[in-house]
């Protein structure tokens, strides 16, 4: 089962946000992943971020590929249509609604063999293409599902339950995204919900293809000795290097401004993220300099987290198409049907 | 004996010179001049360098298959002197470039030639190497306008649409039609006994390809996403889209586009986009062909079982795997009938011709809503990439989308509850909702196994009752699709039985068995699943001759598996070398069998 319904808890003590909704109102059915995985962190995280933003669910549209992770919108925003797909094509479905309906809020959540196997060539396309989703990746270093195979992303040398070591390089979703020329590339844990809560929120509201990989411990295959990508290496090897501070564009943003510290940048709607820049040296507008650092990091064994990159300036998928500004499935079919009599006129170059 | 209006010829050149303007000179000066013809390109995968092939057909009865039979041919490659020589039919011409020797080995007493210095008159002629390679085309032209009685003055005005803004170019193309009209009327004994009178069999017709044809239908029936990966022969049914969006999509002031067209990293991207987009309520649709279909098998299962519509035009090469790309065939009946894992069943539309390429891709779009699911429109590299004559297409402005059983905002507030896959009418087609309308809308969609209410399940009983029910959906489409064109007199014991682009040489066939006394009912299925009146037709015949161009006898296999007719009363007839079906092989196959019956 990955579906069980969850009884509606409502307290009239419960906190509302802009529109009157509680947390609750962001839920959805019950899980069916082990417990303690940090997938249904990641999870409650979304949902926290979705209230605090006050998107209406049901203008949401939450899609996924195969496995633990894409189950997960089973869990979260029950008004929103959830689509889960095929195995590491989530991104292909993504693109094609959100061409047909540019108005809605896409997130799409996938795992690492969703994304940096089978779905790798997806995944890179999406980023290319510019896709203005919040695509986040759980990320645990191992298949799950079909109990504990490496995955493309376990770290060379890390030993699998049954003790074997992996000797192939791991692919780095952020390493990989920033390769390609992704628009917003970050990097949390699961277990950091403070951290990823305003990472989540920058990212829905960014215009374009919102990469986040978040480190999500496997509690039954990959939370032991010998891998990388546990609770107890995680945390310890964290290295955080710019806290996202969401604040939305109703609020001003005056107040929180304090120079030299942060750093904030506007987001496509007008609103500002604001990035609390934690090492000395960081500059998340510069993507090499994202790249290098988060390479010189890894080499020390650390895992760098945090906004590591995000561009301004980023045109997305409509802009490439130079789509209409709203959604396409809006235009009523007479504007899009050029009539019998342009039929006519038409077929003489067919003579 | 004279062959006026009804005689073929073929024009032998070399892929990336420039021949395909000359062509296609030809090919409408002889449709103006109101005398149906068609014309095949036979050309390769290549770029530039290899042999390519122009057949003309001309024929005053409006007969359009291809046939195999040149009374004369064009031969301008000498890479492929032999190979053309040898295809003249005995009594015929061959026309070459004489500014070089023939080989003499390469004479035939029983065929006449026509030596025309083409190279030397356009090299005194014109300057630099471009225009002296393509000016030889249109010269070639000109000396066929003298042999075959051309109409010289349509030809002049063709020109000048054609160049009205490009006078310099206008010129070259003016002189050179007249360097090889002067040539051949001063040296050959003009016109040659096939030859061309004018007649009025054209005029309320059109020369269009299939593809651009389906392009229309997408374009009229409202699709605003095609996603797609480029693959031969399919590659030009998008760029057909996207010029006539380009024109007709503009939204006025803004000039943005009312479309998106979404070139996709491979085909499973491509239809993973369709689906997508499908299931936020657009209409949208993919082109492609055999290789595609493969690669697309995953998720046409999960637009199947999910239950969300998908438009899918595979226009058929010859396959397996790569196979001959630009060669045609039928070779994905099957494929597309019961593509993906487990079990399928798919709407599939056949067009015979570039008007039912744009009437069905009007229908697929309707049928895909109308039934929730994945439709397939199966045309193939003759229909869709060669120029055919066809009335013109006409629409009607009172059509309107079926867009099927889709809640609005309005009516989910009246519902107390919705349950995505619950059969409320019976006719086992759902209701759905779009993301982003209502809150009553959501529902999660899914190609694990769900129930009626489409919650996830692995209850056996819960598994069934949906499958089945899509079961009963898609069988309902049998009488949606549209319906098989028959031809039937009482007490005919024998029946024609084809698909598709075979139609054109089945009709001939037919005609030309008639007058040997040979009579056969015809039926052309045009869509799948079968309704009743196929197996009907199939029972009522002693022998059923099934026409198709693929060496399995894939249609006879859909026909056996779907109709429980006696295998024994179907009997093959095959082509399947990568040519479009001719009335010979029909003829052939028919008389093959009867001959072992006698």
């Amino acid at each position: 089962m990955t579906h069980i319904a969850k009884p509606i808890a409502q307290h009239p003590a419960l906190q509302k946000n802009d529109i009157g909704l509680t947390r609750r109102d962001y839920e959805g059915a019950m899980t069916t992943l082990c417990a303690g995985c940090g997938h249904d962190s990641i999870t409650a995280a979304i949902i926290q971020a979705f209230w605090e933003l006050s998107i209406p669910p049901y203008r949401v549209a939450k899609l996924s590929g195969i496995g633990c992770s894409s189950k997960t919108p089973a869990y979260f925003l029950r008004e929103a249509h959830g689509f889960n797909g095929v195995h590491g094509r989530m991104p292909a479905l993504v693109a094609g609604a959100n061409a047909a309906n540019r108005e809605l809020i896409y997130i799409g959540i996938s795992g690492d063999g969703d994304s940096l196997s089978i779905g790798l060539g997806q995944l890179c396309h999406a980023i290319r293409r510019n896709v203005t989703v919040l695509y986040v990746l759980e990320n645990n270093g191992v298949y799950g599902l079909t109990k504990g195979q490496f995955s493309a992303s376990a770290d060379p040398g890390s030993l699998s339950k049954k003790g074997e070591e992996n000797t192939m390089e791991a692919i780095d979703g952020c390493l990989l995204a920033l390769t390609l020329g992704a628009t917003f590339v970050a990097r949390g844990f699961s277990g950091d919900k403070s951290q990823l809560v305003p990472i989540l929120k920058a990212g829905l509201t960014h215009r374009g293809f919102a990469f986040v990989d978040i480190i999500s411990p496997c509690v039954t295959f990959n939370d032991h000795e010998g891998s990388t990508k546990s609770y107890a290496y995680t945390r310890e090897k964290n290295v955080e290097v710019v806290q996202a501070d969401f604040v939305p564009p109703a609020a001003s943003i005056t107040t929180e401004y304090d120079a030299g510290s942060v750093r904030s940048v506007m987001l496509h709607d007008g609103s500002w993220v604001r990035l609390r820049k934690i090492a000395e040296d960081y500059d998340p507008s510069d993507p090499d300099r994202a790249y290098g650092y988060i390479r010189e990091r890894q080499k020390a064994g650390e895992v760098v987290t945090g906004l590591l990159y995000l561009s301004p300036d980023s045109t997305d998928m409509h802009e490439h198409s130079n789509t209409i500004n709203g959604p396409l499935i809006q235009v009523p079919y007479e504007e899009l049907c050029p009539g019998s009599q342009e039929l006519e006129k038409l077929q003489k170059r067919f003579r | 004996m004279d062959r006026i209006n009804d005689f073929a010829f073929k024009i032998a050149t070399a892929n990336g010179t420039g021949s395909a303007s000359a062509n296609g000179l030809i090919m409408q000066a002889i449709f103006r001049s109101g005398v149906p013809v068609t014309g095949k390109n036979v050309f390769p995968s290549n770029i530039q360098g290899l042999p390519t092939w122009y057949e003309i057909r001309v024929n005053k009865n409006g007969y359009t298959a291809r046939t195999p039979r040149f009374d004369l041919v064009v031969a301008m490659n000498p890479a492929t002197y032999e190979h053309d020589i040898a295809e003249v039919q005995s009594g015929g011409w061959l026309v070459y470039d004489s500014t070089w020797p023939l080989d003499p080995r390469l004479r035939r007493p029983d065929v006449t030639y026509l030596g025309i210095p083409l190279a030397e008159m356009c090299n005194a002629e014109f300057d630099g190497v471009r225009e002296r390679i393509l000016m030889k085309n249109i010269a070639y032209a000109g000396a066929l306008a003298a042999l075959l009685n051309m109409d010289t003055v349509i030809i002049r005005a063709l020109l000048d649409e054609k160049f009205s803004r490009k006078p310099a170019l206008m010129a070259s193309n003016q002189k050179a039609v007249a360097l090889g009209y002067d040539f051949a009327k001063a040296k050959f004994d003009c016109p040659l006994p096939i030859r061309l009178e004018p007649l009025d069999k054209t005029k309320d017709c059109i020369l269009i390809d299939g593809n651009t044809a389906a392009a229309l239908g997408c374009l009229y029936a409202g699709a605003t996403v095609g996603a797609w990966y480029p693959i031969t022969p399919a590659t030009s049914l998008m760029e057909a889209f996207k010029g006539f969006c380009q024109k007709y999509r503009r939204e006025p002031v803004t000039d943005r586009n009312r479309f998106a067209i979404l070139q996709a990293e491979d085909e499973l991207a491509a239809i993973g986009m369709v689906i997508g987009a499908s299931w936020a309520g657009a209409r949208a649709f993919t082109p492609t062909a055999g290789p595609g279909i493969s690669l697309m098998n995953e998720f046409i299962g999960l637009a199947y079982y999910a239950e969300v519509p998908a438009v899918i035009f595979d226009v058929q090469r010859t396959g397996p795997s790569t196979g001959m790309p630009t060669r045609t065939q039928q070779g994905d009946l099957m494929l597309c009938a019961y593509a993906s894992h487990g079990d399928t069943r798919h709407i599939c539309l056949y067009p015979c011709d570039p008007h039912e390429a744009f009437e069905f891709a009007v229908a697929s779009f309707d049928l895909a809503e109308r039934f929730q699911t994945p439709v397939f429109v199966l045309s193939d590299l003759d229909i869709g990439m060669n120029d055919w004559m066809i009335p013109k297409l006409t629409w009607d402005d009172a059509y309107r989308p079926d867009r099927g059983k889709v809640l609005t905002g309005e009516q989910l507030d009246e519902v107390k509850m919705f349950h995505r896959y619950l059969d409320v009418d019976g006719d086992g087609i759902p209701y759905r909702t779009l993301p982003g309308v209502h809150p009553k809308g959501a529902y999660f969609t899914r190609g694990s196994g769900h129930n009626r209410y489409g919650m996830y399940t692995e209850d056996s009983d819960e598994y069934v009752d949906v499958i089945d029910r899509i079961d009963r959906k898609i069988q309902r489409a049998a009488r949606a699709v549209p319906a098989p064109l028959m031809r039937t007199t009482p007490g005919v014991k024998l029946g024609l039985v084809t698909v598709g682009g075979c139609h054109a040489a089945c009709i001939e066939a037919l005609d030309l068995l008639s007058r040997e006394g040979i009579a056969l009912d015809y039926m052309r299925v045009r869509g799948f699943p079968f309704g009743d009146e196929v197996s009907k037709f199939l029972e009522s015949h002693d022998i059923n001759f099934v026409v198709e161009q693929n060496r399995d006898g894939q249609l006879r296999s859909l026909l056996v598996l779907e109709t429980g007719v006696a295998v024994e009363k179907l009997e093959s007839v095959r082509y399947y070398g990568g040519f479009p079906m001719s009335a010979l092989h029909v003829m052939a196959g028919v008389k093959a069998r009867l001959e072992r019956a006698a």
